[in-house]
Parts: C-alpha cells; structure tokens; sequence
C-alpha cells in the first residue's frame, strides 16, 4: 500500500483538542509520523482541512430487496463522495436484517464490494414490526453496532422496555424513530400552517413529542442509552436538552435537511420534499439550528433515503418518504452553520465525528499515529452549485439539485487508501 | 388584459385582476345560455378530456355541458375505467391521453397537488377540477360570480363560510379567491373542523354561530361529510346542526339582504334547514346555473393559451 503523506493542512482532531496546521503521513493503513515514512506520496492540502473521517449514523443501502434505487456499492460510493469513512446501515431492508445471517451477507458484501466501511445496524424486533423481539443477542454476535427499528416505531411500551433492558445486557445502543402512529396516520407532511393551506393530511410535531418523552423515561429509569434519530421539533429538543442535563443517557441526531428547509417547501408539490420526520415549521428549524449549536445535538446524520425516479414521480399523497442526503451533507451544514456564523468549524466537524462516535460507543475517532488511517479533506473556501447528475449514489431524489452551497469535500481516505478524490 | 395561462390549478397562483377577468368572460358566456340556441363555436375542433380519478357527479355534468356549449369534442375518463388500477403511473395515463393530440384535461384527483404535478408534464392544458382537499377553482369562481352579481361587489363584503373547512377544497379556493379580491373572509365551525392556522393568512376564526354569522353580507355553507374522514372530528351530525346548522332562527339574526349560498350536494337538516335552503336569501341553484358559465369561460381562456 502506497504510503501518503498530507503536507500544510488545518488538521482538526477534536478528540484530542487539535486545530492547527501540521503534517500527517499515512503508511500501511494506519496514522504514521511523517518522519517515519520511507517514499511517501506527497499531497498539499494548503488550505484544506483534515480530519478524522465522517461518520454518518443513519443510511439505507436498499440492499437486499430494493437495489434499483442504491446498492451496498453505490452506497458506500456516494458516502465516500460525501467525507464518510463509515456509515451505519439501517436494518429496514427486504427482508429486514433481524438476523445474523442478515448481518453476515451485509459485512461480506460491505467488505468485498463496499468503498467504506460499513456498520451494521439490527432490527429491535423481528422484521422491524413493533410485535416480538429480534433476537438481539445473536446480532450482537454477527456484528451489529446498535438496534433499530428505523422507519417504524414500537408502539407498545412494554416491549419497547423490554428491548431496551435486553440490550443493555449487551451494550448495543438504541436508536429510535420516535413516531407516535396514531397521531400521525395518514399524514404526508407537517401538521401546521402549511397542510392546513395546501389541505394535506398532517404529521402532529405531537407523535414525535410522545415517544420522545417516552424514550427519555425508558432511558432513566433503564439506565441505558437511547439515541434519538432525526430530531425535529422544537419541544422533542427540550425534552432532550432537559433530559441529558439530568444525566440521562439520551443523544439525538439532526439532518442536514431538517436544519435547512421547512414546511413550506411542499407548496409546490415536489416529492423530494417528502420525508419522515417532515420537514418541520421555522421555529422548529431554528430550535434545531440552536440546538446543534448548544450541543443537544450531537451528531449529523443524513438518513440517505435513496428511491427510484419512478417511485417518487408521483402524486405527493403517494410517494414514498425519503430523500439521499450522503454527498449534499457536509456542504449544507458548512454553509448553514459555518458560513451562517452559527458554530465554528471544528465544532461542526465533532458532529460529523466524534459525536457520532461516541454515541456508537467507540473511542478510537482521531488521529493519533497508529490509529487505522480513515480520513476526510475538505476545502472549506469552495463554493459550488449542487448537480444531482454527479452524484455517485444510484438515486437521483434531493431536494438540493441546483443550490449553491459552500464547503466541499476533497478527498477521503479509508483504512489508508484514497477512495474518493475529486 | 390579456390571458396567459395554459393551466388553471388554484386562485392561489392568480392576481385578482386575473379572477375578475374571468368573471367578466364569463358574464358574457352567461349570455349564451340565455340564447334559444346554447350554443357557440369557440372550442369548435378542440378535444376536452374529462378525467376524474375521484367520483364526482355536479362538477362532471357542468364541465361536460360547458364543453358542449363550446362546441369541444368530449372524452370522458374515470379512474375505475382507466389504467390506473392495472398499475400504470398517473403520469403515464396522462401522457398516454396527451399523446392523442388533446388540447384540455379536465381533472379531478383526490391528492392535492397532483393536477399541477402533471401540468409541469405536459403541453396541454389543465384545468383543476378538485384536487383532494386543496384546491377547487371553478368552483370558488362560481361563487365569486355569483357574490358580484348580486351584491355589484366584492371589495369590502364580510363573507362567512360555516362548516368543515379543514376537508374542504371549496373553502380553500374561496378564502384565496376572496382575499384577493377584497373581502374580508370568516371561516366558521367547531374547532377541530376550523384550525386556527387560517389566521396567519388575515382570515378570522370563530367558534360561535351567532357571531359569525351576525353581520356577514353572505354566509356560504359547506358540505358535513359523513364518510371516513370526520370519524371523531365532531361527535354527530344531530350535535353539528343543533350548534352549527342554519334555520329560519339563525336567518333572522342575518342581515336580512344576506346571501345563504351552498356548494352542494346540500344535507337538507344538517348545515341548514329545508325551509332555509328554499328561502328568499338562498342562491343555491343560480350557483349552479352560474357554474356553468364560469366553466364556460375558463375552458374557452385556457384553451387559448394551449400552443399548437
């Protein structure tokens, strides 16, 4: 393996406490003293930023059962374009990965064919369906990082403690689609201003609130962690501000979507402003444009949504919810945030990071020699205009095509090898 | 002024100059069916596609003869006839219909959106005929018209609308309609039919008949729905018309040159009393009549505008 050697960039190591302009060489995979390198490549990252690589804890691969929208291959290719180094697969694939031969075929997959690595996620219950535990142990086993029944939620309370208990026996974290169902049945968007004007059946802020409140209950009196996925309204990020000043061991994640769009959006009818959560009200964006900043927030996730042309070109009330998120990320919450003088830099960087490394329970996201070589460059003075066309994932559904946006990824490095540059 | 839209989707998208220009056309094809022969040739070799994905019996009938009087040629489409049920996409079906070198679809859905969804598609013409609970064009246009001939005026009139306006596309359609023209609206009902959120666009909210209904120059009724969707909204249509039904006691608390109006079909003893509906300040049926000529008008605007 060729070694590397990164000269002149702003290295942003969170972890250990780093923001400065340094030198990091690269050999057999792993972080290595550039001293210490023999016949290095030589790569000038002058006014580019280095930094552990991105984590993204929320992607559907799609595969198996539904490869005409993404792949396991072009997954993980549309995450390394994006500064991924890892992603967390969701289990709601068909059929659900609720098994461990499910998680088996991912890992070989993943690491035959996959650009970066890939952690599996299981499903809580058998087959994502809120009725029966999945068996949690044995994903334990095949290599699952955490639980999920992502696209659904477990309505019955006693089974969802049940499940929590369970897998704090097996240190595997929760992370939850908070969704009351009742309170949002039938609903395609928002409940608020704009279903009521465009006479779409609304998604309450309410059945987020409730299974929120309620996961944060489960939380303290389990002692167990539960992590909260695509955060989205005002009132879930008080309960979990709240929450974790009491030590309750709740996180939560923001997408780049909920942190730039609102509601209104869908007055023009474009399916690729259909989602779950939906996108929310103003003030519900600025609670979470605030609580990213205040760090109830901690980490960034995309839930890459990926769905074929003919799925989403449709009528709104049928369309399926979900948009890809993986190569538009990093550059909507760089302009958002940063640009929007909102954080600095390094702090946006710790939500793509050590964030959601730590809410994974892993220790080892920074960029000490010795550590396995996942890295991501961006060049923070870069300014383009969004072009769907030139995403590497298979699905073409955003709702960015055409936006100017600043911040863009350069280059990304998985296990020592460059698998994305532009 | 001159007309230059292919498509009519929502009074949303219209300057009020716009809608009163559409009024006044349709004065003048109101004229037509006043004739001995109904009849004239401005649609004469068009073809007018009448595509309703959701039932619909009134609406349907007025867009046929307005056609007719237009001398268009008429297909007619409905969703359990079409391809829809054999899995085909919405948009396929109307590409397949526009591939037959039609000028206008007329069309009915029950999503809301989806007739604009399709407009972006396609070179000819849309006209909105309901989409689910959004939109109702023709409809708020008949009911403008109906308001301007009989009271000379929009500007300025208070305009009540009682009922269930959060199912309701005709409701939706009148409040942008009205605004837009100068009106200063009302919506009316219990609360889980009438959301607040209509404030944010300068609509008052009320809860209480009385009040509402107190000094408006036209109160407009709208349909209580038995059907799925307002399952526990209220708690039965016997409570819904004890605090919310109009009958002859309501009436005298009217100004007494008001205009009762109602889209129909009418619940006679729910949102208003036989006796109420049949009364000297009722307009219901020349809604009807002046449905028509709107239908009339937008149809011969549109087709306009379709390029060939």
């Amino acid at each position: 393996m060729k070694e590397l050697l990164f000269r002149n960039a702003r290295v942003i190591d969170v972890a250990r406490n780093i923001d400065a302009v340094g030198d990091i060489g690269v050999a057999d995979g792993v972080i290595a003293e550039p001293s210490h390198l023999r016949d290095p490549e030589v790569i000038d990252l002058s006014g580019k930023v280095l930094s552990p690589g991105f984590i993204d804890l929320h992607v559907h691969l799609r595969q198996p059962g539904n490869t005409d929208a993404e792949t396991i291959a072009t997954g993980t290719l549309a995450a390394a374009a994006g500064g991924f180094t890892a992603i967390v697969a969701m289990p709601n694939t068909k059929p659900a990965a609720d098994n461990p031969g499910a998680i088996e075929l991912l890992r070989r997959t993943a690491a035959d064919q996959g650009a970066v690595r890939v952690f599996p996620c299981g499903c809580m219950t058998k087959g994502g369906e809120g009725k029966e535990m999945a068996g949690i142990g044995s994903l334990k086993s095949a290599g699952v990082v955490a639980l999920s029944d992502d696209g659904r939620c477990i309505q019955d309370h006693a089974l969802m403690r049940h499940v929590v208990e369970y897998a704090r026996s097996f240190r595997l974290p929760i992370l939850d689609h908070c969704e009351e169902s009742t309170l949002a049945a039938g609903g395609v968007m928002h409940e608020g201003k704009w279903s009521v004007l465009l006479g779409f059946n609304g998604m309450a802020g309410t059945a987020e609130e409730l299974i929120v409140a309620r996961d944060i209950m489960l939380a303290r009196e389990i002692g167990w962690k539960i992590h909260i996925q695509h955060i989205s309204t005002r009132e879930s990020i008080e309960l979990v501000r709240i929450a974790r000043r009491r030590g309750i061991l709740v996180s939560a994640e923001a997408t780049p979507h909920h942190l730039t769009l609102t509601d209104e959006c869908i007055k023009k009818f474009d399916t690729n402003f259909k989602m779950n959560p939906p996108l929310r009200s103003e003030s519900d964006r600025q609670a979470l444009i605030a609580a990213v900043a205040d760090g109830t927030v901690t980490a960034i996730a995309t839930d890459h949504a990926p769905h074929t042309e003919t799925a989403k070109q449709v009528e709104f009330d049928h369309a399926p919810f979900g948009i890809i998120g993986l190569e538009t990320a990093f550059p909507l919450c760089f302009t958002e945030l940063v640009a929007g003088g909102v954080i600095a830099l390094p702090q946006l960087i710790a939500k793509f990071t050590t964030g959601p490394a730590e809410i994974l329970g892993l220790h080892d996201c920074d960029l000490a020699p010795g550590r396995r070589a996942d890295l991501t460059v961006v060049d923070p003075a870069a300014e383009y205009v969004i072009d769907r066309n030139e995403f590497r994932s298979k699905a073409r559904n955003t709702p960015f095509d055409g936006r100017r946006v600043k911040g863009r990824v350069e280059m990304t490095v998985v296990g020592g090898r460059i698998v994305y540059r532009r | 002024m001159e007309w230059n839209r292919k498509d009519l989707l929502s009074l949303y998208d219209l300057s009020g100059a716009e809608i009163e220009f559409i009024l006044d056309t349709a004065e003048e094809f109101k004229k037509v069916s006043q004739r001995r022969v109904k009849k004239v040739p401005a649609l004469r070799g068009k073809t007018v596609v009448n595509f309703f994905v959701e039932p619909s019996t009134r609406t349907r009938v007025s867009f046929e003869l307005a056609e007719q009087r237009l001398s268009a040629d008429i297909i007619n489409m409905q969703a359990q006839t079409s391809s829809l049920l054999k899995g085909e996409t919405l948009l396929d079906t109307v590409r397949n219909i526009e591939a037959l070198q039609v000028d206008l679809v007329v069309m009915r859905h029950s999503t809301p959106g989806a007739q604009a969804f399709i407009a972006k598609h396609l070179k000819c013409g849309v006209v909105n005929a309901g989409d689910g609970a959004h939109s109702h064009p023709t409809q708020a246009l008949l009911d403008l018209f109906t308001i301007r001939e009989k009271k000379g005026r929009i500007a300025g009139l208070k305009v009540t609308i009682i009922g269930d306006i959060l199912h309701s596309r005709v409701a939706r359609s009148n409040i942008w309609g009205l605004l837009k023209l100068g009106a200063e609206v009302t919506v009316a009902g219990p609360s889980t039919l009438v959301p607040r959120e209509f404030e944010s666009i300068g609509v008052k909210v009320c809860h209480d008949l009385k009040t509402a209904v107190a000094d408006a120059d036209v109160v407009n009724l709208l349909r209580i729905q038995h059907e799925r969707q307002t399952i526990g909204f209220f708690p039965s249509t016997g409570e819904y018309a004890r605090f919310f039904g109009i009958n002859s006691d309501t009436v005298k608390l009217m100004r007494p040159d008001a205009l009762i109006m109602h889209p129909g079909p009418i619940n006679r003893g729910v949102e208003l009393t036989g006796e109420v509906a049949d009364g000297p300040n009722s307009v219901i049926l020349e809604q009807v009549t002046n449905g028509l000529a709107v239908r009339m008008a937008v149809l011969f605007l549109v087709a306009g505008c379709v390029k060939k």
